[in-house]
């Protein structure tokens, strides 16, 4: 699996952090991106509402890792994307989308798997990869984009360190 | 004439005071009694003897100034202290006036601490091993090594002397441990938060007696891109108080 780009989306939607590290998709237009930031944060936001008692899963999905965290001293998995849009596959990539507590959308964007008919262990193979990439990265975010005085919330991101951090996080 | 002296009236509680029931506080200067309440007595030295500790105040026993300093200290949160720190180099931000005077209010918060930690790391090494450094060479051995592992929990890496000029010393660390996770974007230029370590190593060669001028510039490599060289300029006086002494 290569990944190609990561994508950050700011908790309105607004496209923060983009880094094509490999190369292998098209580049778009700098407008065209910010609209596909838009559209995948739209579309997350509605899917999410299919889920008939979604208002109430989300809270107790708050309330049940805060308890924990505080009983155990642990940190779970910061992935809540459970109820909204979480992948896009085609023949030519395939698009994951994962969400933090604050509403920070981290969107990864790899490579498709070679074999068409996906067997049920690869799948979860690439997901654990993903979620596994998705930690790391949520990782370098609080380390390198968080503690950086002269980074101010939900502003674009331009971050030299961050940026190398990611590539060799990505190539390993 | 009748030689009674003219006695002050004393009222026999006054005169039956002990040290129990002077404050139930402990010790402590009382105004009512003047100096001598202050005085060591038979009574009171029984009792500073058998106590191991007396509390001035009521509420200081657990403070951190009656904690013994020679104690290891404990590991702190890298985490908590990047943000700590990240929050300085916010406050002075917002405070300055330019990028130089942002350095300047760093390193003045960082000078006050060097002159506090030299004292302390002396206490810690033990009256039987330490001494008072006279020579330039072994104050800056002693900073980049004893004083730099009880700070940063490793010593700096590179010590070198300039070969240009004769007052200038370099201590060069490869990734200052503050400003680990500092991006300083390319319009603030050449401004690096390490100026803060600067003001500590400054803080503590003036209280040695080594006034000394010390700025912090990144000088990056290609694997440590926030190398930083800590450049000490000491005063004239320094070096001619070195050639009197030592050739």
């Amino acid at each position: 699996m290569i990944v190609y780009s990561v994508y950050i989306l700011n908790k309105a939607g607004g496209l923060v952090y983009q880094n094509d590290i490999n190369p292998g998709l098209n580049r778009l237009s700098a407008n065209d991106y910010l609209v596909l930031a838009g559209t995948l944060h739209g579309v997350h936001a509605i899917t999410s509402r299919f889920s008939h008692s979604m208002k109430i899963e989300q809270n107790e999905i708050n309330m049940n890792n805060n308890s924990n965290i505080l009983s155990t001293g642990k940190s779970l998995n910061p992935n809540t994307n459970r109820t909204g849009l979480q992948s896009i596959e085609t023949d030519h990539f395939n698009l994951y989308i994962q969400q933090t507590l604050t509403g920070i959308k981290f969107i990864i964007i790899t490579s498709p798997l070679k074999t068409t008919p996906m067997s049920r262990g690869q799948l979860n193979n690439e997901l654990d990869l993903v979620n596994y990439l998705f930690r790391q990265i949520y990782i370098l975010y609080g380390d390198y984009v968080s503690k950086d005085p002269f980074q101010a919330s939900d502003m674009p991101i331009k971050n030299q360190l961050f940026d190398t951090k990611l590539r060799e996080l990505v190539n390993q | 004439m009748s030689e009674d002296l003219i006695i002050p009236s004393i009222s026999s509680s006054v005169n039956k005071i002990t040290i129990s029931d002077t404050s139930k506080t402990g010790f402590g200067y009382n105004p009512a009694v003047g100096p001598s309440s202050n005085e060591i007595t038979e009574d009171t030295s029984s009792i500073l003897i058998n106590k191991r500790t007396i509390s001035l105040t009521p509420h200081s026993s657990n403070s951190i100034l009656d904690r013994n300093l020679n104690k290891k200290v404990n590991e702190i949160s890298l985490s908590s202290l990047s943000f700590l720190f990240c929050e300085i180099v916010n406050w002075c931000h917002k405070n300055s006036k330019g990028i130089q005077d942002l350095e300047n209010r760093l390193n003045g918060l960082g000078y006050q601490i060097g002159q506090k930690f030299l004292e302390l790391v002396k206490i810690r090494e033990g009256v039987k091993y330490s001494k008072r450094e006279t020579k330039i060479v072994e104050i800056l051995q002693f900073i980049h090594s004893s004083m730099w592992k009880s700070m940063f929990g490793k010593i700096a890496n590179e010590l070198e002397k300039s070969q240009d000029l004769n007052n200038e010393y370099m201590i060069i660390d490869n990734l200052p441990i503050v400003s680990k996770f500092i991006n300083v974007p390319k319009e603030y230029g050449n401004l690096n938060c390490s100026a803060f370590i600067a003001g500590i190593i400054e803080g503590a060669l003036d209280s040695a007696g080594f006034f000394a001028n010390v700025s912090a510039h990144s000088i990056p490599k290609d694997d440590n891109p926030l190398r930083t060289v800590f450049l000490i300029k000491f005063d004239e006086s320094v070096i001619l108080k070195e050639e009197l002494r030592y050739t």
